[in-house]
């Protein structure tokens, strides 16, 4: 299937679900990285004007470690996201779907130089077009991968009305749409809603309102309300 | 059993598992069993979707079982003692592990550099092939011996500044050598020479003008650190290269994640090297004070040391704890 869903299937036969991200938000999540670093460069730049030549020498070790160990620090200290990711709802976790480790994050970000060749990531970028899961070279050498961090959803509330008990012999399909129905009574404009309710006018023989207040009548008994 | 009564009956656990993930385990107030707690998850997350519960419920579910076995299965790589026996052991025991592979580093560096240095030091004109003039002419000025200070033109007030240049600069250098593994062993083959070439024809170059007294005991002592850290480098990266050119019987890609530990327990120490390189660069070598006897007797000091290190340190000596290498994950 043309899908970017990643499976796991944990020790406990449970399947873990993950999106894997392409390389257009992970290019973006990098240029951000990238002006992150340039503005702590020039701030340190500024500060450390004054020290002169021992000023320089720490400049540049500074620049030394946010080239290569900046995106290690953030993967492994604040979940696999480095800035640039976190704007752009972006971790790195180890293809098992775990936690990145510290083995593979330095590994994974040593070799972004590979990544890079011959210029501006081209490699990198034709490595993650071409692999199933939008694999850089140093994601398949350290076994990680980029996933889109779920957004934490709030629970919904049901419609308040009275539960209805549905008619016999409704399939179980069709008592999922009518659960869906009530479920995201909130998400969908009443207009809309509306009109899917009038879909089963020949079936439900209401229009409109009623006929809307009687699906979600049914779907709140369905979920047991 | 219906949705909204299944949810009632696991509602509090759910709750409490999630309070417990925000929180953490710092604080002991809220005990948690979590293996137990996570087990019973993972059965709920299985009955939801067996009764086709909604997406809802099943994405809850699901994301709460994904952060329970981020705690469940996280890697502590650090435990204590296995830095120092890496040091002790790991270290030397993954380089002679190489072994092959280190030599054939070795040699795509020194047989360049010999090359171009014995050639250097007959042929006058030979340096420029690789080299600037400009940059030929600065490091001439750079090892005059009527020169006052060493290596760069500075004085003392700015060995801090060289140490950040030389850490920049050549654990840069270092990194690529290895990162450039992953194109079949191609990058670091092209590194590994590259930098020989340079090396020889300065080395070369430098004793044919006859500055030999400002410049061996300059480069002796970080070079034992240094130049082995840079071969150390190439033969990381060329193991990767291997792993890719000659997968054996494994896919490539699997071939590839185990050599990649392999040759990471290579890089940590060579990063160690590099800084200790950088250090006595900036703060040892360039010193003039010390007289030339003392800084070349170190010097030769230190390269019995590092070989002695790679050869000798952590023959025998089995693992601390029987364990399997922290680094060793994947490898299973």
């Amino acid at each position: 299937m043309l899908d970017t869903t990643y499976n796991v299937e944990t020790p406990e036969g449970i399947d873990l679900r993950a999106q894997a991200a392409g390389p257009v938000p992970r290019v973006l999540a990098y240029a951000v990285d990238v002006f992150y670093r340039t503005l702590i460069l020039a701030a340190l730049g500024i500060a450390l004007a004054f020290a002169d030549r021992a000023g320089m020498g720490i400049w540049l070790l500074c620049s030394f470690l946010l080239e290569w160990f900046y995106p290690v620090f953030f993967e492994v200290m604040r979940g696999g996201q480095t800035p640039g990711k976190k704007a752009f709802g972006l971790m790195v976790v180890n293809d098992n779907l775990t936690p990145v480790s510290w083995g593979a994050s330095l590994l994974r970000n040593l070799l972004r130089f590979a990544d890079f060749l011959p210029f501006a990531y081209a490699t990198g970028v034709i490595s993650m077009t071409l692999s199933r899961h939008f694999q850089r070279l140093g994601d398949f050498a350290a076994g990680t991968m980029v996933v889109y961090r779920q957004a934490e959803k709030t629970a919904t509330s049901l419609p308040e009305i009275a539960p209805l008990a549905p008619p016999r012999g409704l399939q179980l399909q069709d008592q999922q749409a009518l659960i869906s129905l009530a479920e995201r009574h909130e998400a969908l404009s009443e207009a809309r809603q509306r009109e899917l309710a009038n879909l089963l006018e020949p079936i439900t023989g209401k229009k409109d309102g009623a006929a809307l207040d009687y699906l979600r009548s049914v779907g709140n008994w369905l979920l047991g309300k | 059993m219906k949705q909204i009564d299944f949810e009632n009956r696991y509602r509090d656990g759910w709750e409490q598992l999630e309070q417990w993930l925000k929180s953490g385990d710092t604080d002991g107030t809220a005990a948690l069993d979590l293996p137990a707690a996570y087990r019973g998850l993972c059965q709920q997350l299985a009955v939801a979707k067996e009764r086709q519960y909604t997406n809802q419920l099943i994405d809850r579910l699901n994301q709460l079982v994904m952060a329970a076995h981020h705690r469940v299965y996280q890697q502590q790589t650090l435990r204590r003692n296995t830095w120092l026996w890496y040091l002790l052991a790991g270290f030397p025991q993954a380089v002679r592990a190489q072994m092959r592979t280190v030599l054939l580093a070795t040699a795509l560096f020194l047989l360049p550099a010999l090359v171009l240095g014995i050639g250097s030091y007959h042929n006058d004109a030979l340096i420029y092939s690789v080299m600037a003039p400009d940059q030929v002419l600065q490091f001439e000025s750079m090892y005059d011996p009527r020169n006052r200070v060493l290596g760069r033109e500075r004085g003392s007030d700015s060995d801090l500044m060289m140490f950040g240049f030389y850490i920049k600069n050549n654990i840069g250098i270092a990194f690529r050598t290895f990162a450039g593994g992953l194109l079949f062993g191609l990058g670091s083959i092209f590194f590994l020479v590259f930098n020989g070439l340079v090396l020889g024809a300065v080395f070369g170059h430098i004793t044919r003008v006859g500055f030999v007294t400002t410049f061996y005991p300059f480069v002796i002592g970080h070079g034992a650190f240094e130049l082995t850290a840079i071969v150390l480098a190439g033969a990381a990266g060329l193991r990767l290269g291997q792993s890719l050119v000659d997968p054996g019987r494994l896919r490539r890609r699997v071939a590839l994640r185990l050599a990649s530990v392999e040759a990471m327990k290579i890089m940590y120490g060579t990063f160690l090297m590099l800084v200790i390189a950088a250090f006595l660069e900036a703060f040892w070598s360039s010193s003039t004070a010390l007289p030339i006897a003392l800084k070349l007797g170190v010097g030769a000091l230190l390269w019995l040391l590092v070989i002695a290190y790679f050869a000798l340190a952590g023959r025998g000596a089995p693992r601390p704890d029987g364990a399997a290498h922290p680094e060793n994950r994947g490898a299973a």
